[in-house]
């Protein structure tokens, strides 16, 4: 009985899975099989509207990276400051709402989460507004002589800036999740046992808290190393990150063999960095 | 004197959380204030003249108002389907024990952590290698794939916090497993769906690279707004983002007070 039972709530597991699987395998992964596939083709003609033929032209990557491997080291080094940064500003307000807020962590929860809904282009557009070199902001900077080149706006600073603002809570929502589990008795048996406050904190918050930051960290930092929309809106001609050299290769030149061997260049860069990091940590307190 | 030093960290504590909040309401605050702008050209970015005309006349740019329409039909769809197909995966991955799990949970979170680029880029490839026409159906593809898995991280944040022993108790007082599905599991579970579906409209309705790849023609109003950028966005479009960010603080309001009333503790 306990065996058919059992075998029942597999099958089960298995009916739940399917129909979600079979789109993200149609929709996700056969697109990035069709991906690899592109990024071998070779060109029919001297232009791209001659049109492309299936091919195992491996000169694309070598070809790619060559020419824009600068572009992947500015996007991880941009992204992994912005990340940094997020950390920083994400962990203290999220204990603070996991442990102190009490009665207002769901409103500054829902503080955190509603800026999503007023389109995120145009919040970055108003960054774009605020840190603009006619702004209050920037004059008001150079009066105190601070700023190494006379403006914010068409630099890395404000890029970094702009992908900090975009990605913060992206780290606050799983930092929180993770803190806000935290059984409040683990705190309050270890201070019947004379611990400090700082060893409280040490020895108990951050390491249940490590999960938080690992997905914090990942949902942070691999979509800013993609993104484009920063670096279009607020950098300037030398902040152009690859997300930017993807887009348009795709869109605009329509070159794409080239364009998929630097997205799946990217991708594979992106899939070492998971695992590396998936090792350390294990796949049970990802999601 | 200790007690003084936690109290500072307390304070301390206090004001960088309202920092932290501040500065993620700096640019909404600018966006509202220059809904009311009346401005000088076509450049929307310093205060002119205080005039509500563009509040009045939301739809004076009909493009504005197609695009904002053709995204929330295209909103509602995805939120429907990946929120079905989400909640499913989540409750195989949470409620069951079967072989292949730490793969099916991989097989979620890689496509969360794809970079959009990436997500957009693959579709547009498979699209152009298959011959399929770019408009409405490739934009509503595109973006279920990329919620799929938010919907499942949502799901699953409050299905692991639930209390399996509720569920054992009916079936102790011989509840069907549809019943106890019926009347204890998914009552418990509504919030967190409820959630993960509010998640799906916002980042549907506000994707733009995913779907500058795969729309075609078609115009959504993250892509009108990209557009206008070039040449001064509207303030029109000021009055939508407006009614958007205060409508969803409003409609959080009223859950909030209608679930006061019902005496539920929890909101989210």
């Amino acid at each position: 009985m306990a065996v058919t039972t059992r075998s029942k709530r597999i099958k089960t597991a298995y009916l739940l899975l399917i129909p979600g699987f079979a789109w993200l395998f149609f929709f996700f992964f056969f697109p990035l099989g069709s991906l690899l596939a592109t990024s071998l083709k070779r060109p029919l003609g001297d232009s791209p509207e001659a049109g492309f033929a299936y091919a195992l032209q491996f000169s694309n990557y070598s070809q790619a990276i060559a020419e824009y491997w600068p572009f992947y080291v500015r996007a991880f080094t941009f992204a992994a400051i912005a990340t940094v940064f997020c950390l920083l500003l994400a962990y203290p307000i999220s204990y603070y709402m996991a442990f102190k807020a009490k009665k207002y962590k769901y409103l500054m929860l829902v503080l955190i989460v509603a800026p999503f809904f007023a389109s995120f282009l145009l919040r970055t557009n108003a960054w774009k507004t605020i840190l603009s070199s006619e702004g209050a902001v920037v004059g008001f900077l150079n009066f105190l002589g601070v700023l190494p080149q006379e403006r914010i706006l068409s630099t890395s600073f404000a890029v970094i800036l702009g992908l900090i603002y975009n990605f913060l809570p992206f780290m606050i929502l799983p930092l929180f999740i993770s803190l806000d589990k935290i059984d409040k008795r683990l705190l309050e048996a270890a201070g019947d046992l004379y611990a400090t406050g700082n060893q409280r904190f040490w020895k108990i918050v951050w390491p249940l808290s490590i999960p938080g930051i690992v997905s914090g960290t990942i949902l942070t930092f691999i979509p800013a190393s993609g993104d484009y929309i920063n670096a279009e809106l607020l950098g300037g001609i030398s902040d152009k990150m690859i997300g930017n050299v993807i887009q348009s290769q795709f869109i605009i030149l329509r070159n794409y063999p080239q364009a998929s061997a630097l997205s799946f260049t990217l991708m594979a860069i992106v899939l070492v960095f998971l695992y590396l990091y998936l090792r350390k940590i294990g796949t049970k307190e990802l999601l | 004197m200790k007690k003084f030093g936690r109290h500072l960290r307390a304070r301390f504590l206090q004001g960088f959380s309202v920092a932290v909040i501040t500065y993620l309401m700096i640019p909404l605050a600018l966006i509202i204030i220059l809904s009311f702008n009346k401005p000088r050209g076509r450049q929307n970015t310093s205060w002119n003249q205080f005039s509500i005309d563009a509040w009045t006349n939301i739809c004076r740019d009909p493009t504005i108002c197609r695009a904002f329409s053709l995204s929330v039909q295209i909103a509602i769809l995805v939120t429907i389907v990946a929120t079905i197909l989400g909640t499913l995966i989540s409750f195989a991955l949470v409620r069951h024990k079967f072989r292949g799990k730490d793969s099916a949970t991989l097989g979620v979170f890689i496509p969360l952590s794809t970079p959009d680029v990436i997500v957009g880029a693959s579709l547009l490839a498979l699209f152009l290698n298959i011959f399929i026409p770019l408009g409405f159906w490739t934009i509503l593809i595109a973006q279920i794939t990329f919620t799929i898995s938010f919907v499942v991280v949502v799901v699953n944040a409050r299905l692991t916090g639930m209390d399996q022993r509720l569920e054992q108790a009916a079936m102790d007082l011989y509840a069907t497993p549809f019943q106890t599905f019926r009347y204890v599991t998914f009552p418990l579970a509504l919030p967190g769906i409820a959630a993960a579906a509010l998640i799906s409209l916002s980042l549907s309705f506000d994707d733009y690279i995913i779907t500058s790849f795969n729309s075609g023609r078609l115009v959504t109003f993250p892509l009108y707004v990209w557009n206008a950028a070039q040449r001064g966005i509207p303030p029109q479009v000021n009055v939508i983002a407006s009614i958007m960010f205060l409508g969803s603080l409003g409609l959080v309001a009223l859950a909030a007070i209608i679930a006061k009333r019902r005496k539920l503790k929890t909101l989210v």
